[in-house]
This record gives structure tokens, sequence and C-alpha cells, in this order.
């Protein structure tokens, strides 16, 4: 037991615990903008798969909102048949980097800014696959009579979009899109196999060079149970408040306009 | 984009084909295994969540609420560094298998769970008035019912497990993204990112898009007949209170 006093005596630095709060920092960074980021995407690309169509009385029209939809329907399946580790891989080697950004910032080094950017642009590219099927269960759930009413009220088509029929998709998957804030907060520890940013790589870093500070010299079995159960409590604790948030809303009876 | 127009590349891609089949082939077995071990943790806890008795529930949602809030790489971590520090090595692929099998265990116990709440309370109480036991009332009356709930989201599952083989990346496994990898950076080998990602891509594409896409046509398919199933109803009770 002497072992596990030298590993808990690991948390007791403070220079170890700011270390592991600025992975935690940037876990939720990423995870919010990729989410954010992903709304954005995913909404434009939920609305072309649902409503880029025409009849072909019109054949330019029609070749022009299918090629859109296709392309809509492409991205979306391909990203969400495919890992997010190989869309970080193939970011790290073909997305471009603005070389202007590659200063030194957030105690990062130039290195690793371009990592963290790559890697987040994996990320939103992924995760605005995802949302953008949720956008569109969100879309469907809004009956089609608010279109005909709508339409019958004078509004075009981009009116009755954004003042009608988004605002309550948008209300009905709040709670969908807070369990993806989970989901993302979970992924965004795939970035752990290209940088040492984000928590579970920092957490990670940390194991290998326990040895340094639990004062035996090696690293032990208790190292890994001290750190990796540290870093599960934070993942458990950010994440179950965000489920218990996301339960409170589902509990609540829907405010329907019918 | 270099290299994805280069015949020099694709032939390299060639050459090292068994690269790639022996990836996914391990990518697959172990889905299949950890499958096998997701489905029976997923069985039973999820019958324990619908057992209606305190201990059990509170066992299975812990169970459920631990997995599902911390990230499937920390808990590979744990698995692999928890054994290797104690001098007791697994080996990359049990491990892979058992920390998949346990993640994706506690989703398998929610959609069974939700199966389970999803059939009419009616149904409990008639087999049980019937004299049936719980293994009976559960064979006979329930589960048959609630597996047209349940497969569709398990498809998916089904379809994360194998995305979620590149996991292993991290203990380096042997898995398909991971021999990608090695392939691409490898001394003799390297350089071919462009054609190597495509293929690793396509292969994960045809596995995973013919089950994903069964998953959503079933679900509507589903959706639409309990539609049909609550108008009918609907209309037959309007009409008797019509008739009357």
């Amino acid at each position: 037991m002497s072992t596990l006093g030298g590993s808990l005596s690991i948390l007791k630095n403070t220079d170890i615990l700011f270390y592991i709060f600025k992975g935690i920092i940037f876990t939720l960074i990423l995870s919010v903008v990729a989410v954010g980021c992903g709304l954005v995407i995913g909404s434009v690309l939920a609305l072309v798969r649902n409503y880029s169509r025409s009849d072909f009385s019109n054949p330019l029209k029609w070749v022009v909102t299918t090629f859109f939809r296709t392309l809509s329907i492409a991205y979306i399946e391909t990203f969400r048949n495919t890992p997010l580790l190989l869309w970080i891989f193939v970011c790290l080697v073909f997305f471009p980097f603005p070389e202007a950004m590659a200063h030194r910032m957030f105690g990062l080094t130039s290195v690793e800014v371009k990592l963290l950017f790559k890697a987040a642009a994996a990320l939103i590219l992924f995760t605005s696959s995802v949302i953008a099927e949720i956008v569109r269960g969100g879309l469907n759930s809004v009956p089609s009579g608010q279109f005909e009413a709508g339409h019958s009220q004078g509004f075009n088509t981009v009116q009755i979009m954004l003042y009608i029929i988004l605002p309550q998709a948008f209300r009905n998957i709040i709670p969908t899109l807070l369990s993806q804030v989970i989901t993302t907060i979970k992924d965004s520890s795939y970035l752990a196999n290209i940088a040492v940013i984000e928590l579970m790589s920092r957490v990670k870093t940390l194991l290998n060079l326990a040895y340094k500070y639990n004062g035996t010299g090696t690293v032990n079995v208790s190292d890994v149970f001290v750190l990796l159960g540290f870093a599960a409590l934070i993942y458990f604790i950010i994440n179950f408040t965000l489920s218990i948030v996301v339960r409170r809303i589902q509990n609540k009876p829907k405010v329907r306009v019918v | 984009m270099d290299g994805l127009f280069s015949v020099e590349a694709w032939e390299k891609v060639w050459i090292f084909r068994e690269t790639f089949l022996l990836g996914i082939t391990n990518t697959l077995k172990m889905a299949f295994f950890a499958l096998l071990i997701s489905l029976i943790l997923g069985i039973i806890f999820g019958l324990m969540a619908t057992s209606g008795k305190k201990i059990l529930e509170v066992i299975s949602r812990v169970y459920v609420e631990l997995i599902q809030n911390t990230p499937l790489i920390l808990q590979l971590c744990f698995v692999y560094y928890g054994f290797a520090f104690s001098g007791r090595s697994l080996g990359i692929l049990v491990t892979g298998f058992l920390a998949l099998g346990v993640y994706h265990g506690a989703y398998m116990a929610e959609v069974i769970r939700a199966g389970i709440g999803a059939i009419h309370e009616g149904q409990f109480e008639a087999a049980d008035s019937q004299g049936f036991t719980y293994v009976q009332k559960m064979g006979y009356i329930i589960l048959p019912q609630s597996i047209k709930i349940i497969l569709p989201p398990m498809v998916n599952q089904v379809v994360n497990l194998i995305k979620n083989t590149s996991c292993l990346y991290i203990i380096g496994g042997s898995d398909l993204i991971s021999n990608t990898y090695s392939f691409v950076t490898g001394a003799s080998t390297g350089g071919a990112y462009g054609p190597a990602y495509l293929v690793c891509g396509l292969i994960f594409f045809i596995v995973c898009f013919p089950l994903s896409t069964l998953a959503s046509i079933w679900e509507n398919s589903l959706k639409k007949r309990d539609m049909r199933t609550i108008t009918v109803e609907a209309t037959i009770v309007t009409e008797g209170t019509v008739g009357k």
C-alpha cells in the first residue's frame, strides 16, 4: 500500500493539477466549438437533404437540387460510416492550415497549435454529420400543417423556415444536442492519439512520467488506478451533470403549437 | 491531395494489400467477440433494469452511467495499463474485445431496457395472472414483442462497435486503422497517404453502410406501422362511439 500513497501524492502536486486543469479546459472548449460549428454545418446539410428537391417540370432546377441533395447525403453517410480516427489522420495530412496562425498560443507550441487546428477540423467535420441527422429528426417532427399555415399567411419559403419551422425544430432537439455534447466530449479523447493537448492525452503522459513524481522510481499499478481513475471521475462529473440536465428537459412536457 | 493520383502510390497499396486485409479481419474478429460480450452484458443488465427490484435496478443504473459517461479510450487504457503494470498482460486483442464489450454492453442494456419498457404494462399483468414464471413471461410474451423495437438500435450499436475498434490504435493495436497508419508512416512503405486512407475508409464504409442503412430503414418502417396502428385504433374507437 506504500505505492498507493506515492500515487496519491502525484495529485497533491499543484503543477500537475494545473496541467490537468488546462486539459479539462481544452476538452470543454474543443467540444463546445465542435458542436457549435457542427450545428451550423449540420443544419445546412439537414435542410439540403430534406428540402432540396423539385419536380421534373423544370429540368435545370431539378438537376441542381438533386445534385446538392446527393452531395449532402453522400457527406452525411460517409462520415457516419467511417471512424473519427480516420478523419483525424486524413485531416492531419490534407487539411489546409493557415500558416499565419502558426504561433505559440494558449500555452501550446506552434506545432501543437497546428495539430489542434487540424484535429479540431476533423472533429467538426465528423460531428456535423451526426448533428445533421439530429436536425433532420427535428425538422421531421414539425407537422407539415405548419408549412401550409405559413404559405396561407403569405410567408415565402425562407421566411417559413426561419420564423416557423427552424425555431420549433431546434426546440425539439435541444436534449439530443446536449447528449451530442456528451458524445463529443468523449470523442475528443481520440485526440490523445496525435498530440498532448486535452485531458486524456495529458493524463496518459502523466502516467508515463509517474515514476518521477510518486517517489518510488517506477510506474506502479496504483498510478494507473489513481491517474486514470481521476480522469474518469472528471469525465464522469462533467458528463453526468449534462445527462441530468438532458433528462430534466426531456421530462418537461413539450410545448407544442398544433 | 498529392499521391491520390500517382500510379506509384496505388501500386504500393496493391503490393501491401495484405496489410489492409489483415486489418479488417482483426477488426471484424474483435467486433464479433466484443458483440458477444456486449450482448450477454446487455441482456443481463437490461433485464435487471426492468426487473422491478430496487437493488438490481440500482446496480444496472450504476454500470450504465459509469460506462456511458467516460470515454472508451480511457476505459481501454485502464484495462490495458492496469493489467500491464501488474505484470499480467492480456494481449491487445483480448484487451480490445473486453473493453469494447463492456463499453457497448452498457449501450445494449439501455436498448434492451427501452425495448422492454415500451411493452404495455397489461402484457406483464396478463402473463402474471396466467401463472407464467419469470422466464416464461419474458421468453413467450415480452421479448418476442420487444425484439422488433430492440433490433434496429442494436444494429446501429454494431456499426458503432466496428467503428470503435479504431480506439485500439492508442495501445498499438492491429486493427484496420492502426495497420493503415503504420503502413503510411512505415520506413519502407510510407508516403501513400491518399490511396491508403481512401482504401481504409472504403473498407469501413462497405462494412458499415449496409448495416446502418438497414437499421434506419427498419426503424422508419416500424414507426410508420406504429402510426398506422394508432390511426386504425383511433378510427375504430371513434366509429364505435358514433355507432352507439
